[in-house]
C-alpha cells in the first residue's frame, strides 16, 4: 500500500503505536518486497553518498556555463570569521546548502532529494547537526525515512517535477521533507511533523521555476538555501507548538492547484522570471553560440 | 516510484533528466546492442538538443554507451574515455515527430557493424521509456528486467518463450509485440519480476521461431529489492 495522505500515515502510525518513521519503512518493506535490514541499509547508503558529496567539495570547479561555483567555499570562509549574522548552525546550513547546489551543477556525484536541483536543502539541515549536538546514525535514518515519506506523499498528491509545478514542487518539495526531519529528529510528534510540513509550503507556495539558458545554475543553487532556511525556520516553530491552521494535506492540494494553474513560462521553460531577464537571455545567446561552435 | 525515488538516485549531476536520464539511455542502448559498442551516430530532440549541451547530456549519453552507471564519476570526461577505448561518436539534432521534449535517437554499431536503433526519451527523476527499436515503436522503461525477443511472426511462436518462463519459473510483470507486417519478423518485450540468468537467456535464444534476444538485467539487483526465490 502506497502513502497517499499525511493523515494516512498519521493514522497507521496511531492505530500501530509505531513512530512516522517506522510507517514509511514498513511501508518500503511491503512495496520493495525487502527485509527490514535491506531498506535500512539502502537508506544508510543513501546518507552515505550526501556526506560523501559534502566532504568532496572544494570549491574549485565551475558549471559549463561558469556561472556557478566557488561560493560555497565563500561561506564556509566566511563562517569562520564568526561574525556572520546567522551565526554557527544556521551559517554552516546555509554553506552546506550552496556547496551541494554547487557540486550538483558541476557534474559531481550528489543524491537527488527529491531532484537534483534541490539536492542541497536536506543534506543542508542534518549534516552541519553533528557539530552541535550528539544525534546517531539511527537517529539520522529515522528522519530519513521521515522526510522520504512526505516526498513520496508530495509526489502522489502533486509533483516534484518543476516542469510540472513550478520550482515548489522541488525547492518546495525538498524543504517540507527537511522540516520534517528535522522535527522527527528532535523527537516532536507525527503531528508536529505535519504541521512543520504545512507551515512550511505554505511559506513556498507559488515559487517559479525559471532558471536561466535552462540549467540547473541560477537561481537554482541559492534556492536551495531559502529551502533549508525555511525548513529550519517551520521546524522550530512546530516543535515550540505552532501550528499551521490549514491541514497539511490540504495545503499540499492547494500546491498542487497552484502548480496546475501555473503559466508555462514559469515551469522550467526559461521562458520567465530571471531567464527572461536581459542579463539571462545573454547567458542563453552566449550558451547557443558554443553550441553552434561544437556541433 | 518508490521511496528511493524520493531520496535518490545517487547521480552525477546537475539534472535527472537530462543527465541521469541520458546515462541510462546510453546504457541501453549499448545492453540492446549486446556486444561491445565501437561507434554510434547520437541525434538529440527538443529540450536535449537545446539546452543538452549545458546539462552534459552528450557527455551523460557517451558515458552510457560506455557502460558507466548515473552515479559514476568519469561522466564529465566521458568524451576522454571514448578517445582511450577507442570509441567513435557523432553528434546532431534532430527534429523527431512526435516526441517527448528529452528525447535522444541512437544508432550504435559494434566492430562487425552490427547495429542497434534506438529511440528514447527522459521522464525525470532519471527514469527513462524506450520509444522505438531498430524503428518498430515499443515502449517500455528498463524499471523491469527485459528481455527483447525478436520473433518470427507466425503460429504464435511466442507461446514457446512464455511457457519455458513459466518452467523457470520467471513471473511477466508487463508483455507487449508489435510487428511491422504479416509474416515478417515481430519484437516482443516482456518484462519480468525476477533476474533471467545468462544461460537462461541463451537458451530462449535457441527456441523455435525466436531470430534474436538480447536482455536488460534492472540495476540494483545487489540491493535484494527484487524478488529471486523462484529462479535460484
Amino acid at each position: 500500500m502506497a502513502l497517499l495522505s499525511m493523515q494516512e500515515i498519521l493514522d497507521r502510525s496511531h492505530e500501530s503505536g509505531k513512530p512516522f518513521w517506522e510507517i514509511v519503512l514498513e511501508d518500503d518493506m511491503e512495496e520493495r518486497q525487502v527485509t527490514r535490514e535491506t531498506s535500512m541499509a539502502k537508506m544508510l547508503s543513501v546518507w552515505q553518498a550526501m556526506k560523501d558529496a559534502s566532504d568532496s567539495y572544494t570549491g574549485r570547479r565551475r558549471s559549463v556555463s561558469g556561472l556557478v561555483g566557488g561560493e560555497g567555499m565563500k561561506m564556509r570562509q566566511y563562517n569562520m570569521r564568526h561574525d556572520s549574522l546567522s551565526g554557527g548552525y544556521i551559517g554552516d546550513v546555509i554553506a552546506e546548502a550552496l556547496s551541494m547546489g554547487e557540486s550538483n551543477a558541476c557534474m559531481c556525484r550528489i543524491v537527488a532529494a527529491p531532484t537534483a536541483g534541490a539536492c542541497g536543502v536536506l543534506p543542508a539541515v542534518l549534516l552541519p547537526l553533528n557539530k552541535y549536538e550528539e544525534v546517531s546514525q539511527h537517529q539520522i535514518l529515522e528522519a530519513l525515512y521521515v522526510a522520504s515519506g512526505i516526498g513520496a506523499v508530495i509526489a502522489y498528491k502533486g509533483s516534484i517535477a518543476g516542469a510540472a509545478g513550478g520550482c515548489q514542487a522541488e525547492i518546495g518539495t525538498a524543504s517540507a521533507m527537511a522540516a520534517g526531519a528535522l522535527v522527527a529528529l528532535r523527537g516532536g510528534s507525527g503531528e508536529q511533523i505535519c504541521h512543520a510540513v504545512a507551515m512550511n509550503i505554505a511559506n513556498l507556495m507559488g515559487l517559479v521555476c525559471d532558471p536561466i539558458a535552462g540549467l540547473v545554475e541560477v537561481p537554482c543553487v541559492k534556492r536551495n538555501v531559502i529551502g533549508a532556511m525555511n525548513a529550519v525556520s517551520c521546524a522550530d516553530m512546530a516543535l515550540a507548538g505552532c501550528e499551521s491552521q490549514v491541514p497539511v494535506d490540504e495545503v499540499i492540494d492547494a500546491m498542487d492547484e497552484v502548480g496546475r494553474r501555473m503559466p508555462v513560462e514559469f515551469r522550467e521553460t526559461a521562458l520567465g522570471g530571471l531567464a527572461a531577464t536581459p542579463t539571462g537571455r545573454a547567458v542563453k545567446a552566449k550558451m547557443e553560440e558554443l553550441r553552434l561552435k561544437n556541433t | 516510484m518508490d521511496i528511493f525515488d524520493i531520496l535518490g538516485p545517487v547521480m552525477v549531476g546537475p539534472s535527472s533528466s537530462h543527465t541521469a536520464g541520458a546515462v541510462r539511455i546510453g546504457l541501453m542502448a549499448r545492453t540492446l546492442l549486446g556486444t561491445e559498442p565501437v561507434r554510434a551516430n547520437i541525434h538529440l530532440h527538443g529540450s536535449f538538443a537545446e539546452t543538452g549541451m549545458g546539462h552534459g547530456t552528450d557527455k551523460a549519453l557517451v558515458a552510457g554507451l560506455l557502460g558507466m552507471k548515473p552515479d559514476d564519476l568519469r561522466i564529465p570526461n566521458s568524451f576522454e574515455v571514448a578517445q582511450e577505448q577507442g570509441f567513435a561518436f557523432h553528434f546532431d539534432t534532430r527534429e523527431l515527430r512526435d516526441a517527448h521534449p528529452n528525447t535522444a535517437m541512437i544508432c550504435v554499431y559494434d566492430k562487425n557493424d552490427k547495429r542497434l536503433e534506438i529511440q528514447a526519451s527522459s521522464l525525470g527523476g532519471g527514469r527513462i521509456k524506450v520509444n522505438k527499436i531498430d524503428g518498430i515503436a515499443v515502449d517500455f522503461s528498463g524499471d523491469y528486467n527485459t528481455l527483447v525477443i525478436r520473433n518470427l511472426d507466425y503460429y504464435s511462436s511466442e507461446a514457446a518463450v512464455t511457457t519455458i518462463l513459466n518452467q523457470f519459473r520467471i513471473n511477466i510483470a508487463n508483455m507487449s509485440m508489435w510487428r511491422q507486417k504479416r509474416g515478417g519478423e515481430s519484437l516482443m518485450i516482456i518484462e519480468t519480476d525476477q533476474h533471467v540468468s545468462p544461460q537462461q537467456v541463451e537458451f530462449i535464444g535457441t527456441l523455435p521461431g525466436v531470430v534474436a534476444i538480447t536482455y536488460y538485467d534492472k540495476e540494483d539487483k545487489d540491493d535484494g529489492s527484487t524478488v529471486d526465490a523462484g529462479n535460484p
